[in-house]
């Protein structure tokens, strides 16, 4: 008793964190967006990256795409808060593991150079569909999609060419095959 | 061509279809033209209140005495600011409140206009839902679907934020129709394999309990009929959360009490004991689980909820039933009478040992405490005020610290929607207001708020609410001259360092009611205290009365921090007893 001055409990043990992507359909309209992120700020989730966008123009569907991590019960906390939004019509939930599920993220790189460095660039940029979206003599700028660690890597290994900025986006998921989510 | 009101008319016209008597609100600026249509629509009645928090608050009262939802009518900025409270308490205790607020014109929203504040933003984490209305032509069918909202899955508060200039456009109105299902979000989802599983475990358990909370009063009155139906079918043990107080008789002898922090100690061991865990509308609340790794290790829990977010959320489960307790309770007792007729017969020898286990902690007698006959104890007060209003069919509305726990240990509720406190959030200041809302609501009822003298000063102004519209309300102020809890904490924790806890100068309350027009009663001495409280109850004016009890008593049994519910501290007799025996230091 003597060492506990608090009227909360302590923490308990430190579990294991897994990372999840969770997809939120919602009804595009006026602060949809913070009503979701400030649930995730509000009850202490992260956000590791978010992609959103409106998906439906006719019906006014926009899909929120979340990057998070989190124990499993807290993972589960997070779709259930999710779902209990009046705007949210369906919450899905992947593992960032799960073999059945496409993760993309894209990136722009600038690069400042000489020729021949630009031209290095763009050949290790190969492995992740480069897109050649602007040229001069003394730069350009290379679209990729690739996963978010491969992104990581690359932004590392590219500062050699002459890479000076970058740009990306969330990651965005959709599942193989022909099934789509309910 | 339809008939085209104006938005201020369009609130009334919803207000008046959704079946709505009484709103509590205060004007201003922003909400002006609601305010001048008021006496064209004589079925709603206003209240006037003193202070925004006062009116949600009210609000919060009148809610949770009918079941029905309260609704709030306040203006832009500080009058939004100030109903956050309020809010944020609905919001943590589900109760359904519809918050109407005044905005600035829509050109001058987002220029820091006069008055002016994010109010869908501030109030975005305290709500349900929370609307900015845009067009008057979507007004009826926001405010329609607000109450829906509110009143629909697990209550709670919700806010539609209405422009000035949106309050004088003119536009169309349109009635609700009882629509399906809310956007997907229905929750009976349970299914007869969940009830049958249930009845089996209820079948096989030799120490089972009930643990049941506000969800049942939320349900409605047929859901307390439900619950008394089945525990007295299996004659199991039940506990109850202090927003659960009144879902099953406190005097009938399976009830154990309330559990938790300021449990009793039978309660809290049974708990921790038992092989069989049935909460019904409850949510593992920090102040009810203690220790959560060490809480109830062996037992088979069952989760019974309308909120699928409140099941795993802080207690793995073994069994979620997810669904309206009402209907829930329907399905096991159709089930349970089907094939376990005659069970709490046939099943007495299965828990027969769990019942002596029992009996054994309620000889400890944990709400005992040591009398005195100079000064008056605050459990004495709230035993006396029981016994001389026990007769009575009394509301009972609480603020927050000592007297609140004390009000929940000694006061024996029997019916539901009786008693009105502040659980989750914990909102001092809370109880007043609330007793207005409640007195509004059942106008020949006696309405008590008992009440500590730190928390009422919080809110005091709205006596001159209960003068105004002659609501005989009774403040019952437990006066110790401390924040009783924090002192309480600081005694035990912080080695009797009282830093700020004691109010010096505290006015006298007395006079005080005087001032406002209403009757001031002091009690001294536990002598004069049941002719004082008879003279309380036979005065038909809101009446403050200042009880003056002991300033050092704590509030036993507790559970002290960190600890699991099977090591409780237990009040000075017993700590006396067992620093002779030795044992009592293992308890601290």
């Amino acid at each position: 008793m003597a060492n506990s001055k608090s009227a909360y409990s302590f923490a308990g043990k430190k579990q294991k964190l897994d990372t999840h992507i969770i997809v939120v359909w919602v009804d595009n309209e006026a602060g949809v967006l913070a009503r979701v992120v400030g649930l995730f700020s509000g009850r202490g989730y992260n956000i590791e990256s978010l992609a959103v966008a409106e998906v439906d123009q006719k019906e006014n569907i926009s899909r929120i795409t979340i990057v998070t991590t989190g124990t499993p019960q807290v993972v589960d906390q997070i779709k259930l808060q999710l779902k209990k939004l009046v705007p949210v019509h369906k919450v899905a939930d992947f593992k960032r593991e799960d073999k059945n599920v496409i993760f993309k993220e894209m990136a722009l790189f600038k690069f400042v150079a000489n020729n021949v460095k630009l031209n290095r660039a763009f050949e290790a940029c190969k492995k992740f569909n480069p897109v050649l979206l602007d040229k001069t003599t003394k730069s350009n700028v290379i679209q990729i999609t690739a996963l978010r660690r491969e992104i990581d890597n690359m932004s590392k290994n590219l500062k050699k060419f002459g890479l000076v900025s970058v740009s990306r986006t969330g990651a965005v998921a959709m599942t193989r095959g022909s099934e789509i989510f309910k | 061509m339809p008939k085209l009101y104006s938005g201020a008319e369009i609130v009334f016209k919803c207000l008046e279809d959704q079946n709505v008597s009484h709103i509590f609100g205060y004007p201003g600026g922003a909400v002006l033209p609601i305010y001048d249509e008021l006496k064209n629509f004589n079925s709603i009645k206003h209240i006037l209140v003193r202070h925004e928090q006062g009116a949600g608050h009210a609000a919060e009262g009148y809610a949770r005495s009918t079941g029905k939802p309260g609704v709030l009518l306040v203006t832009s900025g500080p009058g939004a600011t100030n109903a956050v409270t309020a809010l944020t308490d609905a919001y943590m205790d589900s109760v359904p409140l519809v918050c109407i607020t005044g905005q600035v014109p829509t050109h001058l929203i987002g220029t820091d206009a006069f008055q002016e504040c994010d109010t869908t933003g501030i109030t975005r984490p305290c709500t349900k839902h929370n609307w900015l209305v845009k067009d008057v032509n979507d007004l009826a069918s926001v405010m329609h679907k607000a109450f829906e909202v509110a009143t629909t899955g697990r209550p709670g508060p919700v806010l539609v934020d209405i422009p000035k200039d949106i309050q004088f456009q003119k536009g169309k109105y349109k009635n609700f129709k009882k629509v399906k299902k809310l956007n997907g979000k229905s929750h009976d989802n349970f299914s007869q394999k969940n009830i049958d599983e249930l009845v089996k475990l209820i079948s096989k358990a030799k120490k089972p309990i009930f643990y049941t909370g506000g969800g049942v009063i939320n349900s409605g009155p047929k859901a307390s009929e439900l619950l008394r139906e089945l525990v007295y079918a299996t004659g199991f043990p039940i506990t109850s959360t202090l927003q659960g107080l009144g879902c099953f008789p406190a005097d009938d002898n399976q009830f154990l009490g309330m559990l938790g922090m300021h449990g009793t100690y039978e309660a809290n061991n049974a708990m921790y004991s038992c092989d069989l865990m049935i909460n019904v509308g409850a949510r593992f609340d920090d102040r009810i689980t203690g220790k959560i790794d060490e809480f109830s290790p062996k037992s088979k829990k069952v989760h019974i909820d309308i909120d699928p977010s409140s099941i795993n959320k802080n207690v793995k489960v073994d069994l979620a039933i997810v669904g309206d307790i009402k209907s829930v309770l329907t399905s096991t007792l159709k089930t349970f009478k089907k094939t376990k007729n005659n069970f709490s017969k046939s099943n007495k020898h299965q828990t027969s040992n769990w019942w002596e286990q029992i009996q054994k902690w309620r000889s400890k007698r944990s709400l005992d405490y040591i009398g005195n006959e100079e000064t008056i104890k605050p459990q004495y007060a709230i035993e006396r005020l029981y016994e001389l209003t026990k007769d009575k069919d009394t509301y009972i509305t609480t603020e927050v610290g000592q007297h609140q726990m004390w009000a929940a240990q000694h006061y024996k509720f029997n019916k539901p929607n009786r008693w009105m406190t502040s659980g989750g959030l914990g909102t001092m200041g809370y109880g007043l207001p609330a007793a207005v809302g409640v007195q509004i609501a059942h106008p020949k009822k006696l309405v008590v708020d008992i009440a500590g003298e730190a928390s009422v000063l919080m809110t005091m102004q709205e006596m001159s609410t209960a003068v105004q519209y002659n609501l005989p309300i009774k403040i019952f102020i437990l006066n110790n001259e401390y924040m009783g809890m924090v002192r309480q904490w600081q005694e035990l924790l912080h080695d009797k360092n009282y830093s700020e806890s004691y109010t010096a100068a505290l006015p006298d309350f007395v006079k005080m009611a005087e001032a406002y027009g209403c009757v001031g009663i002091r009690a001294k001495t536990p002598e004069e205290l049941d002719d004082k409280i008879i003279e309380m109850l036979n005065t038909d004016r809101p009446v403050i009365f200042d009880c003056l009890v002991d300033k050092q008593e704590n509030c036993y049994p507790m559970i002290p921090s960190g600890k699991p519910h099977n090591q409780m501290l237990l009040g000075p007799k017993d700590q006396k007893d067992k620093k002779i025996t030795g044992k009592g230091r293992t308890l601290v």
